[in-house]
């Protein structure tokens, strides 16, 4: 039984197959969603989501993080962006983090929110990089 | 009766008219396929949130002590309108519609005395707004120049809308948009952002049986801005598409006018020609009986 996999951004469907699993970045860890896992509903961290199909990744894409809305059968992904991994610009990636590492350095530590996104922010970009050369 | 010349310089110059709408018409139905497009594409993602929402949302509903964003932050005093217009003309009552019912809704709010701002979303609302409202216009922002919305625009006015409320400048955000009902017709809808429309307690008394990670409240952290952002999204798509459908009929009926009047024009004109050569001929006949 296969788990049917769709991925959405604010702007489109990205892609929607059945998959045998498939790998999210979890903020509290990476999470392999196979055929008859729990319901869940989780935020995502920047990272890969893996496409497993017969025992090996046949989809890799970066998102810079999200949700996901698992079911025994369904797993949704709701990136706030997406890209394929092979498509990182590796230096736009970089520059992508020197920014949010001197947004995250400028946050205010007493406004939660704010410091909260800033430092999620620079996960983010800091996962892009590494994801850019996995 | 205006002389030949007049009449003809008169038929050119609506046959030119006749042409610009014409074509301001084809390229609005072009225009309206792609943002009927968008809309369309947008819409998955809407729904997984609104459905994930609802399912988080129902045990928090009529706790008082919720999320700020979820259940508002216990006042009413002062509600922002987000009124989202286009930022172009020429498309019937499509503005104008919207700017009378923010009118209207703060002619309301006050009456009850409450207070009332407004957020300009669009050129034209702003416009029209800035004239007796003006001093209520906190916050203006238009995509002149752009040729389609992105989400990112829509992060950043719900971005801004969230930093307001948080400062507490306002107790209760709604958004006044054109809901796109059918080419002919688009209304002006009302949806409230802050406090969201999320089902009350006793509309689902069920607990949701997800698990969630890291924890409702840190989720929800998450969620509602991203919805937020997601509902403006959605309400700059079917004003897009609602402006290139209004904008499509209002110069379909104008090519329409302009040809009855190319038709009464040149009756007029075939008229005062045939009067002419009436009386030319009037007058050589006359002529010739007097030799």
């Amino acid at each position: 039984m296969p788990v049917a996999l769709e991925i959405v951004s604010p702007e489109r469907l990205l892609l929607s197959r059945d998959v045998d699993m498939v790998v999210v970045p979890g903020t509290d860890g990476d999470l392999g969603i196979l055929p008859g896992h729990a319901m869940l509903v989780t935020s995502l961290r920047g990272g890969l989501v893996d496409i497993y199909e017969g025992n090996r990744v046949t989809d890799r894409f970066f998102v810079t993080g999200g949700f996901a809305e698992v079911t025994e059968s369904r797993c949704s992904v709701l990136a706030d962006e997406i890209i394929r991994q092979a498509d990182i610009d590796v230096s736009e990636a970089q520059a992508k983090l020197l920014e949010a590492k001197a947004a995250f350095d400028a946050a205010d530590v007493h406004d939660a929110d704010a410091y909260r996104e800033a430092s999620d922010k620079l996960i983010s970009a800091q996962a892009m990089v590494d994801s850019a050369t996995v | 009766m205006p002389s030949l010349k007049i009449l003809r310089n008169r038929i050119n110059s609506v046959k030119s008219t006749q042409k610009i709408t014409s074509a301001m018409k084809m390229v609005a139905a072009a225009k309206l396929r792609r943002a009927q497009a968008q809309a369309e594409a947008s819409r998955p993602y809407a729904v997984r949130m609104a459905e994930m929402l609802s399912a988080l949302a129902a045990s928090e509903a009529g706790n008082p002590n919720g999320h700020k964003l979820l259940v508002g932050n216990g006042k009413s005093q002062t509600h922002l309108l987000v009124a989202v217009t286009a930022d172009r003309g020429l498309a019937g009552a499509f503005n104008a519609n919207i700017a009378k019912q923010v009118r209207q809704k703060a002619a309301a709010l006050q009456a009850e005395g409450k207070s009332v701002k407004i957020f300009a979303l669009g050129r034209k609302g702003n416009d029209a707004l800035r004239r007796d409202m003006g001093s209520q216009i906190v916050g203006a922002k238009n995509f002149v120049g752009k040729k389609v919305v992105t989400f990112a625009d829509a992060e950043e006015v719900a971005q801004e809308v969230i930093r307001g409320f948080r400062a507490g400048e306002y107790d209760v955000v709604t958004l006044v948009f054109n809901r796109f009902h059918s080419v002919m017709t688009q209304k002006p809808f009302e949806q409230p952002l802050i406090p969201a429309a999320a089902p009350t307690a006793n509309d689902n008394k069920v607990e949701h049986n997800y698990e969630v990670e890291p924890d409702d409240g840190t989720l929800l952290d998450r969620l509602l801005p991203r919805n937020l952002a997601v509902q403006i999204y959605a309400a700059l798509l079917e004003n897009a598409a609602g402006f290139y459908a209004a904008q499509m009929t209002a110069m379909d009926s104008a090519t329409r006018n302009a040809g009855q009047m190319i038709k009464r024009l040149t009756l007029d004109y075939n008229r005062a020609r045939q009067a002419n050569i009436t009386k030319e001929l009037i007058e050589i006949i006359s002529g010739a009986e007097a030799v």
